[in-house]
């Protein structure tokens, strides 16, 4: 990585990141979704884990706790595209075209930023998850993993946001983010371990990748490791394919001037 | 109510209503999301039923009611914002220099909210029978679920609008969306307050208005004629009605007095 490169990189994520943590406007709802989410699925629906069939051995709060630690990865990341959005809408986002002499280096800089803002939500979380008595089965190599693969949805996210944000340069752009983020959240398992999925539901969560990020990471909390070649190979796929759609809508947005 | 009393509501009322139907970036999310979340919840809760004590052989069944829940939440923010936006384009300063009466407005504006209310019970309602759930409560059920939806429609539009003559922002009416939709969380939605695990969590969910408003909903499609569900289902929609109103006149009078 050059110098230059790297300073405009470190100056978008500095900036972002402090525009991030000096306004609760933003800082909040990020951390708020997935408090909720975790409150509302590991307290309220833990006598799920009574379903027979449900043998996830760390118990109802580690299940949800995966869940909640990859949702607010995946909208770490979107979150940080509406930043991008943003920063076009106010016309910062063009002086920062002109003024950078390595443009990726902008991507880098939020994917940075995106990275800074998930890391505090996670922290919380876990916290959070901690103090509520979740049940942590694996070892040190396995939680980095789970961490591991947590940050490289939030990337992959991130990317995807960018993409758009760059290509519509809206906030009003948002919801294109954030559906299929959340779409595709919620059609993997996310109450119940797959084979307890029946019906519709049983064959979309089979064919989604989110299923394998899922069910790889809470293998790797329990300890009980499953898929998870699988789930680090989709992770990093679509970080790979979102790269190149974020840089081609940075190249489409260089182009609108 | 005099002619001139119900001139001005019916002239606000219609433009609530028009107001409302000409936005689909306010009706499609208000229709579309309930119904995708309830089919995603119902999905992935199926085995739920597999519980001893569940109260319904069919989570769709159970789940339904919550969908009636979330349309009303988007009531709270479509009312409010609506509001909102009279405040910052000064229509509401305009109209205080008019005759209308403060009850004309509060009642017109929530036409709008009435009228999102019903479309949104019938559309859920709809949907439900199409794919299969049996009201135990028969056909009258029917009505007395759509009358108890629009009540809480009515109930969360007026704490909207009061929010509104309140901070005057439309981003204060957004700011206040994961506020009602925590509570929409923390209540019995999924599951059955008996069937929570979690001690706190059922304590919350007892405490909380919004599990008695989804109990008296669900008590319709899944038991029958539930006397105690009902009575609390719609005292509680009338009272959060009456409060959210109250709270509504005091902040329009101090309103229209800085006007």
């Amino acid at each position: 990585m050059s110098g230059r490169f790297r300073s405009v990189a470190l100056a978008v994520a500095w900036r972002n990141l402090h525009n991030y943590f000096t306004s609760p406007s933003l800082v909040l709802p990020g951390l708020f979704f997935p408090l909720l989410f975790f409150t509302a699925f590991a307290g309220g629906l833990s006598s799920i884990s009574r379903v027979p069939g449900f043998d996830y051995p760390s118990g109802y709060t580690a299940f949800q706790y995966v869940f909640v630690l990859l949702q607010s990865a995946a909208f770490g990341g979107v979150f940080t595209g509406f930043s991008i959005a943003r920063d076009f809408e106010s016309g910062f986002a063009r002086r920062l075209l002109l003024a950078a002499p390595r443009r990726t280096a902008l991507i880098a800089g939020y994917g940075l930023a995106a990275l800074g803002r998930w890391a505090f939500t996670a922290s919380v979380t876990t916290v959070v998850a901690l103090s509520a008595g979740m049940d942590v089965g694996g070892s040190g190599v396995d939680l980095f993993g789970l961490f591991l693969l947590a940050l490289l949805l939030n990337v992959a996210a991130m990317l995807w946001a960018a993409g758009i944000a760059m290509r519509f340069r809206t906030i009003q752009a948002g919801p294109v983010m954030q559906v299929p983020v959340f779409i595709s959240l919620f059609l993997a398992p996310v109450y119940v371990p797959l084979p307890l999925l029946q019906g519709w539901i049983h064959a979309v969560a089979t064919f989604n990748p989110m299923t394998y990020l899922l069910t790889g990471g809470r293998g790797l909390l329990a300890g009980d490791p499953v898929y998870v070649g699988l789930a680090f190979g989709l992770a990093a796929a679509m970080a790979a394919g979102f790269s190149v759609w974020a840089v081609r809508g940075l190249r489409s947005a260089e182009r609108a001037g | 109510m005099s002619s001139a009393l119900a001139t001005q509501i019916g002239q606000l009322a219609r433009r609530s209503v028009l107001r409302t139907f000409r936005q689909p970036a306010s009706i499609v999310p208000a229709l579309v999301f309930p119904l995708m979340l309830l089919a995603v919840n119902t999905a992935g809760l199926r085995s739920a039923t597999r519980l001893p004590g569940f109260p319904a052989d069919s989570y769709l069944d159970f789940a339904l009611g919550f969908a009636f829940m979330q349309g009303a939440l988007f009531t709270t923010s479509n009312a409010g914002t609506d509001l909102a936006r009279d405040i910052e384009t000064g229509f509401l300063n305009r109209l205080s220099l008019t005759p209308l009466r403060g009850a004309s407005l509060l009642t017109g504006h929530l036409a709008g909210a009435v009228s999102m209310g019903l479309i949104q019970s019938l559309v859920y309602l709809g949907v439900g029978l199409a794919v299969g759930v049996r009201l135990e409560s028969g056909p009258l059920g029917a009505v007395v679920l759509i009358v108890l939806a629009v009540l809480i429609a009515i109930g969360f539009g007026a704490l909207g609008a009061a929010l509104a003559l309140r901070t005057g922002t439309g981003e204060a009416i957004q700011a206040s969306f994961p506020l009602f939709f925590a509570l929409l969380f923390l209540s019995s939605m999924n599951m059955p307050r008996n069937l929570m695990d979690i001690g706190w969590f059922r304590t919350v969910a007892t405490y909380n208005p919004v599990s008695y408003l989804i109990e008296g909903l669900r008590s319709l499609i899944i038991v029958g004629w539930d006397v105690q569900a009902l009575a609390l289902g719609f005292g509680i929609a009338a009272a959060i009605a009456a409060l959210g109103l109250a709270a509504s006149a005091v902040a329009l009078r101090r309103r229209l007095a800085r006007a």
